[in-house]
């Protein structure tokens, strides 16, 4: 082991990734992470845990919450805050409350009052310059191009023609006054990357990425999970009970399962590697306007 | 190397995609399915290497990038549906799957069918995972280009076989070469337009040896390849049977990458933060940039000079014996010295050098052009200083790699210059060391990265010329006179009335029995800057010279009064960090243009409208108006010596 010299991929993504994020904590005044549950923010909190240990990473968490999100999710939320020894922050947009927005009779509403413009109030009821997100390039066309340190004007535009070079591992944190920056730790990790240091490292996720029975309905060719009883079944509906887990995680009216035996982690990723179908299939959100939703979404302010 | 199979690759003209897709390189589904747990132990002691394509508009490298991803099946069947509708809607290829459209991401790109910035893609082998920085070959995204080059460990720089070294091929074979890396590939594409002729192909070569050489270029790869056909992508193909190998996947799958260079390179570990839990806890966290550290070494801590030795080196999951390049640690020492973010931990009778003048490559980025003697924050590791860049030696073509005379550098040139720092910065040659070389340069107002640089070497000047420490003291050339040094700087257009007021003002010190000294803008360029003029450039450096003498005269005791357009924000913020916190009082003589042009004392508006003098401020050249001022003097509210009365009052109170 002493002479080793050549570091393995995921040793080069980790040491990149916290690289990223005590550069933000030295030059940024006010950052603070988003975290979505999801297992790439997961994996985002771990390499925080790690860039500054024995300290506590120097930031609070925040949650941009939909109120609709899955039960296991709330729960892995709250533990992880306690575990970390961070400060969770959860917002949720009042107006979206009080007009009731639900993904069942909002529709595309649901994710831009809930998500897009929870965040944008968030970050400006705060005052936060710096948000870490979990992103990956590989996710998304719109994404490849995407800096690390990902400039917002002070209305948390994005103009993919005006970005920052980046160069080496310099990053360029300086802006001016109400201006903020999106920075994305985990942005040259794959899919595979991410499940792969889960499994090396014992990173706690939500137990909805492994297979287990639960309730379903089938719905315009997606099996969604009945979490809760705001669920609301159409004539004729009944929940079954299969043996599913879930790619993704969001919403959960919104997040497609796919059936499955794999109730270990091996088991994930050995189907995740044999499957013919990409990670976001199972998500509405990058179909809108041919093909453009995503990059369309991002100008917009949606992470 | 594998055996060359023809009978896989029947290539009959039919261009079924799926014969390269099946290649033995990537049949891994058979280990995942039967034993995922070997399968990840393999994965798991993967490397990465990372490398960029570069070529012209049509050399297809999108489309070999496509191929890449599509071949190691990081391409899914909802993916692959959506790109054969795509293909048949804006395709470029009649029916067949334009790989292209895999890749570029933007709608911008797709409207235009070009490809206009960096963008990063994956992809992973049995050996090796992939990051594939695609940089676009126009000559005015140079900048993207030398933005996805310096992350990497390889360059692929791809030729269109039918047509053969081209201009961009010079142009990206030079840029590879600038930012230092070492391993090129000469991927001659479009082999089966050219019928996989072996004479086209070794002409290609032979005249890219003869340009590598004359730009330092000593050793590359070359390949006969067919992004769009596959042939030795993965495999040898069978319908060159006259080449050798390497595959491109073999060749990028056994190529040495930068970090193992760089563990045998002496330790240094710019500090990026300092972490301190409590008081019992000091760690010093950052990216190890070269060599290995263990604990029991001696280490130097730069620019101090100060020494000690690594006690611990931390980490969530226990404390190291060992860490290498490459890795972000927390370094312990067992004294306890001053460290901070900033400073360089390095081996202890092998540090590396401070200095504050170089020599240095610069590529400008920024659509605003370089401003010779204007102050530009510069970030070097974790340092970051403010920097002055003089007139450059000279700029280089990229397309022909003449040096030509510049005055400036403007978006996407390349130049040769002297540039100095406000401190001493901790750094090695960019050739050694990428980390303590390799610099960009931030714009003060805006907060662009206008430029990226790599330093060559410190001037000899900057090492022979230490300050001379002088016994009679600043402080007491100060109390003889028994005053406070000040700068008192007025700003404000020509004819606001800056020279009056500050002649009324020293009067007024005088009869205080006050030491001052009037420096006036007219008066300078009859002297000591005679030799500017009024460009943008020339205003820079008269403020600069100005600064420069207006900090001595501090030095000596006076109180400097000093009346100069100096239009640009970010030349009085540079004259201002020169000074003694506290010294510096920036003075606004504030008269509106129109006011100022009604009075024109020196008849020098009526000219400038009459187009006889050029840059005049207010008129074809900017001024930019202080945001916060120590005073504002409204002119058209107080007389000239009410607001001398003012000021003085502001600095004796």
């Amino acid at each position: 082991m002493l002479d080793k010299k050549t570091l393995t991929h995921l040793e080069r993504l980790e040491a990149e990734s916290i690289h990223i994020l005590r550069e933000v904590v030295s030059e940024a005044e006010k950052p603070v992470m988003l975290y979505s549950v999801g297992k790439d923010s997961a994996v985002m909190l771990h390499l925080a845990r790690k860039a500054f240990y024995p300290s506590p990473p120097p930031f609070p968490l925040l949650h941009v919450d939909t109120t609709w999100k899955f039960r296991a999710m709330y729960e892995l939320r709250n533990r992880m805050a306690r575990e970390s020894g961070m400060e969770l922050l959860v917002y949720q947009n009042p107006e979206a409350k009080d007009r009731g927005i639900n993904p069942f009779d909002h529709g595309p509403l649901h994710t831009d009052m809930w998500k897009t413009e929870g965040l944008k109030q968030a970050l400006n009821l705060y005052g936060f310059d710096a948000a870490f997100g979990g992103a990956r390039r590989d996710e998304e066309k719109s994404r490849a191009k995407e800096r690390i340190f990902s400039f917002r004007t002070a209305s948390h535009g994005w103009d993919p023609k005006n970005q920052r070079p980046e160069l080496w591992n310099l990053y360029n944190a300086r802006k001016n006054k109400g201006e903020s920056i999106r920075v994305f730790p985990i942005s040259n990790w794959t899919e595979l990357d991410i499940w792969q240091y889960i499994h090396l490292n014992d990173v706690p996720i939500v137990p909805l990425y492994f297979a287990d029975k639960r309730p379903t309905v089938e719905r315009d060719g997606m099996l969604l999970m009945v979490d809760d009883d705001r669920f609301p079944l159409q004539p004729g509906e009944e929940p079954v009970m299969r043996s599913i887990r879930f790619r993704t995680l969001g919403c959960y009216p919104l997040t497609g399962a796919v059936e499955s035996e794999a109730r270990t982690l091996p088991e994930v990723i050995q189907e995740t590697l044999l499957t013919t179908t990409s990670e976001r299939q199972g998500r509405a959100i990058d179909k809108d306007a041919g093909g453009a939703g995503m990059e369309k979404k991002k100008q917009e302010g949606y992470f | 190397m594998p055996a060359h199979d023809g009978t896989t690759e029947q290539n009959d003209g039919t261009d079924d995609m799926t014969d390269t897709v099946a290649d033995p390189i990537y049949k891994t589904d058979a280990l995942i399915a039967q034993d995922i747990d070997q399968y990840l132990k393999v994965h798991e002691h993967k490397t990465m290497l990372r490398f960029i394509t570069c070529g012209s508009v049509d050399d297809g490298k999108s489309t070999l990038i496509g191929r890449l991803l599509y071949d190691s099946k990081m391409i899914f069947e909802d993916q692959l549906e959506a790109l054969q509708s795509d293909s048949r809607k804006v395709g470029t290829q009649g029916h067949e799957i334009d790989f292209a459209l895999l890749v570029d991401g933007l709608a911008a790109e797709r409207e235009q069918g070009i490809t206009i910035d960096v963008a990063y893609r994956f992809f992973a082998t049995e050996k090796r995972k992939f990051i594939v920085a695609d940089t676009p070959g126009h000559e005015q995204y140079t900048r993207n280009m030398v933005t996805g080059a310096s992350t990497a460990d390889l360059a692929v720089i791809l030729i269109d076989a039918r047509k053969g070294v081209l201009t961009q091929t010079r142009r990206h074979s030079y840029l590879a070469h600038l930012i230092g890396i070492q391993n090129i590939v000469l991927a001659v594409n479009k082999m089966d337009l050219v019928d996989y002729d072996q004479a086209t192909f070794e002409a290609i070569v032979e005249d890219y040896t003869a340009f590598a050489k004359s730009i330092g270029i000593t050793a590359f790869t070359a390949m006969p390849i067919s992004g769009f056909k596959g042939d030795n992508i993965t495999t040898l193909s069978a319908n060159t049977p006259w080449y050798q190998g390497p595959s491109l996947i073999e060749h990028l799958e056994t190529v040495e990458v930068n970090s193992a260079t760089d563990a045998d390179k002496p330790f240094r570990m710019p500090v990026q933060w300092v972490n301190r839990p409590n008081l019992d806890f000091r760690g010093f966290s950052g990216l190890i940039a070269t060599g290995s550290v263990r604990p029991g070494d001696s280490v130097r801590v730069l620019p101090s000079g100060k020494t000690s030795s690594v006690s611990r080196i931390v980490t969530l999951n226990g404390d190291l014996e060992q860490a290498v390049a490459g890795q972000s640690v927390t370094l312990c020492f067992a004294d306890e010295i001053d460290c901070s973010r900033g400073d360089v931990i390095a081996l202890a009778d092998s540090p590396p050098q401070a200095a504050d003048q170089f020599e240095a490559t610069i590529v400008w980025m920024a659509d605003e052009e370089m401003l010779p003697g204007r102050a530009y924050w510069l970030k070097i590791g974790t340092q970051t200083v403010t920097a002055t860049i003089q007139q450059p030696k000279y700029q280089v073509n990229v397309n022909t790699m003449e040096h030509l005379a510049a005055k400036t550098l403007d978006l996407n040139a390349i130049g040769v210059a002297n540039l100095s720092t406000d401190k001493q910065i901790v750094f090695e040659p960019y050739a050694d060391n990428r980390t303590l070389g390799g610099f960009i340069l931030i714009d003060k107002i805006s907060n662009a990265t206008v430029a990226a640089g790599m330093l060559h070497f410190s001037l000899r000047r900057a090492q022979n010329v230490h300050w001379q420490a002088t016994d009679v003291s600043r402080d007491f050339h100060a109390r003889l006179k028994n005053q406070r040094p000040a700068v008192l700087w007025f700003t404000g257009l020509s004819g606001a009335g800056k020279s009056t007021i500050a002649n009324l003002v020293e009067k007024k010190l005088a009869r205080m029995n006050r030491h001052t000294f009037l420096l006036d803008g007219d008066n300078v360029r009859h002297g000591l800057n005679k030799d500017l003029g009024f460009t943008d450039a020339d205003r820079v450096e008269n403020i600069r010279r100005v600064g420069e003498v207006a900090k001595l005269m501090t030095d000596a005791g006076l109180i400097v009064i000093t009346a100069f357009i100096s239009p640009f924000r970010s030349e009085r913020d540079m004259v201002r960090q020169m000074m003694q916190p506290g010294e510096f009082f920036e003075v606004h003589i504030d008269t509106p243009l129109a006011e100022a042009e009604a009075r024109d004392v020196k008849g020098l508006y009526k000219k400038a409208r009459a187009g006889e003098l050029k840059n005049f401020t207010g008129i074809d050249s900017p001024y930019e108006p202080p945001h916060d001022p120590e005073m504002r003097i409204d002119t058209t509210a107080m007389t000239a010596d009410e607001a001398a009365d003012a000021i003085v009052a502001r600095l004796i109170p």
